[in-house]
């Protein structure tokens, strides 16, 4: 029998896949009759790792998962160990995590923008976007001294106090971001090859997008109104005043205004949780479970006892489940907790805003050029550490 | 043919505006660094290649209490006590693994000796796996050091855990 059509491995090495992924794709001509991502290259066994670790310990894991926003892992960790533990953490804290995970979603957005972009053949526009992308990094490094795998935001608080040049950095960023946001619009928005590549490309309806459960700027770009931020408040949240950036027809260059609008956003927030950030201590007072700060183990024998048990031993959590979900720059990023008592979580469990994002890969791209299944998966934005694990 | 006019006048008009961009940033400071000769600043909280702290005297402060191995996710740290003529406790062995080492700072915050940093070293390259276990001598500092330099670095770990210089 003759065949139809023409079987095409894209990836796992192909630049435009953003890492290890492969998709199967099954051809005929230049059209696309079937698409199939197998995932599973960059496996890592993150999950299982974090059950071997002690409560704390595991926070470094984390990281590593999306490794383009740290912060906001860390963040969603953090609140589901929280929770299970039942500790409030001073407001302080609360403003400054919500100013870095606002970040870190520039951050994340940024990459995604120079890299999707380069993918359609805007190649200077990765240039500029990693150009500010520094500034986040570089605030990142004053705050934790690492610029990619923070392990800033811990159980109960944060590893050290927000820096003293903190809110300079952080204003000069606020500074100049905006006129570079606009920048990116005169690069691209009107940009004929840019709208050609994007424009009713990797469409996804209403409907479809909430039975394939996605999250994030992928649901929001077909027009449904979720975003936990505003629907579950965590961390202070409601306290800030933002809006929610929606797309209408659920095509690529929605998603890219609709993921710019979200940058702006985004520095409005900084913008408040940088004026009203409170004083305070940078980590709730629990003894047994939060470190206590580094003057006292000098000098106190209590606290020295504390940090020597907490360091060899962790801490003992309660018998139960929780599950904490976060909106991440992908989407919903959710932690489920199961513990059975001991110092070590007995299961955790990830839900990957990439990974369930990446499903719904066959609907954009079936009907469409090859070409177009390029702007599908950079569209996406999917990270493989975290689709992986 | 009134389309090809109005390309052409693009070209006419709108080359000139794209290759002015090009001209302003000839006169602009280059945000690239000529990487081996000039190096970015680093934060004052950078973690890097680790270190260990002597006392004024010279004397060792690490007494292998073993919390940065029990800290250690990577489990990059092994260690060995010994006891010198005075009864003191003090490493035999201490190496760390720097091809394990995640760099997460968890040992400068676990230790209750404030004996190991996190330094500012960054390039130790080298082509042999056993050249990345460091041992103890090549963790600690240099004895005879000036005073100033140490004074310095202590005085920078106090401000970041915000402990009075007057102690």
């Amino acid at each position: 029998m003759e065949q139809k059509t023409l079987t095409l491995n894209m990836g796992p090495q192909h630049p435009a896949t953003h890492g290890v992924l492969r998709v199967i794709l099954e051809v005929d001509g230049e059209k696309i009759v079937k698409a199939t991502p197998v995932v599973g290259y960059l496996h890592t066994g993150i999950e299982k790792t974090m059950e071997s670790k002690l409560y704390y310990k595991a926070i470094p894991c984390t990281d590593r998962m999306d490794y383009l926003a740290p912060m906001s892992n860390n963040l969603g960790y953090c609140l589901a160990v929280e929770k299970l533990m039942d500790i409030e953490v001073p407001e302080k804290v609360k403003w400054a995590r919500v100013c870095l995970a606002e970040l870190s979603r520039i951050k994340s957005h940024l990459v995604w923008l120079g890299t999707h972009a380069m993918d359609l053949g805007a190649v200077s526009m990765s240039l500029y976007a990693f150009r500010e992308r520094e500034m986040i990094v570089d605030i990142y490094e004053a705050c934790g001294g690492q610029r990619m795998m923070t392990t800033y935001i811990r159980i109960g608080g944060l590893a050290y106090d927000l820096p003293p040049d903190f809110e300079k950095l952080v204003r000069k960023f606020l500074k100049e971001m905006p006129a570079r946001l606009d920048d990116y619009e005169t690069l691209l928005t009107n940009n004929q090859i840019f709208i050609r590549r994007t424009k009713d490309v990797a469409v996804i309806s209403a409907e479809d997008a909430i039975n394939w459960s996605l999250s994030g700027p992928m649901l929001r770009g077909s027009g449904v109104k979720q975003d936990l931020r505003k629907d579950n408040p965590y961390s202070g949240y409601e306290n800030f005043d933002f809006d929610i950036a929606l797309g209408e027809t659920g095509d690529a260059y929605d998603r890219y205004k609709l993921r710019l609008e979200e940058m702006r956003q985004s520095l409005r927030i900084i913008q408040q949780a940088i004026d009203g950030m409170p004083s305070g201590p940078y980590r709730a007072h629990v003894p047994g479970v939060v470190l206590p700060p580094k003057e006292d183990i000098l000098h106190k024998m209590e606290s020295l006892i504390f940090h020597f048990k907490l360091i060899t031993d962790g801490f003992k959590s309660p018998k139960g489940a929780v599950y904490q979900g976060i909106e991440a720059p992908k989407g919903e990023l959710g932690f489920y907790i199961s513990s059975d008592g001991t110092n070590r979580p007995n299961r955790v469990r990830v839900r990957p805003p990439s990974f369930v994002n990446l499903a719904c890969l066959p609907v954009l791209c079936e009907g469409s050029l090859i070409s177009d299944a390029v702007c599908a998966i950079g569209t996406i934005d999917i990270v493989l550490g975290e689709v992986d694990r | 043919m009134k389309e090809i006019l109005k390309a052409l006048v693009d070209v006419i008009w709108k080359m000139p505006q794209g290759l002015l961009v090009t001209f302003k940033h000839m006169f602009k400071k280059p945000i690239t660094l000529d990487y081996p000769k000039k190096k970015e600043p680093m934060a004052p909280r950078f973690k890097g290649l680790h270190y260990l702290e002597r006392y004024e005297d010279g004397s060792e402060r690490c007494v292998c209490c073993g919390l940065c191995a029990a800290a250690c996710p990577a489990d990059a740290v092994y260690m060995e006590p010994d006891e010198n003529e005075n009864g003191e406790r003090l490493a035999k062995v201490y190496e760390i693994n720097m091809l394990r080492c995640i760099f997460c700072g968890f040992c400068e915050e676990a230790c209750p000796e404030e004996a190991i940093f996190l330094g500012r070293e960054y390039e130790f390259a080298t082509d042999s796996r056993e050249g990345f276990i460091y041992s103890k001598d090549q963790l600690l500092v240099p004895h005879p050091r000036k005073e100033s330099a140490f004074k310095r670095t202590i005085r920078r770990i106090r401000k970041i855990y915000g402990v009075e210089e007057s102690r």
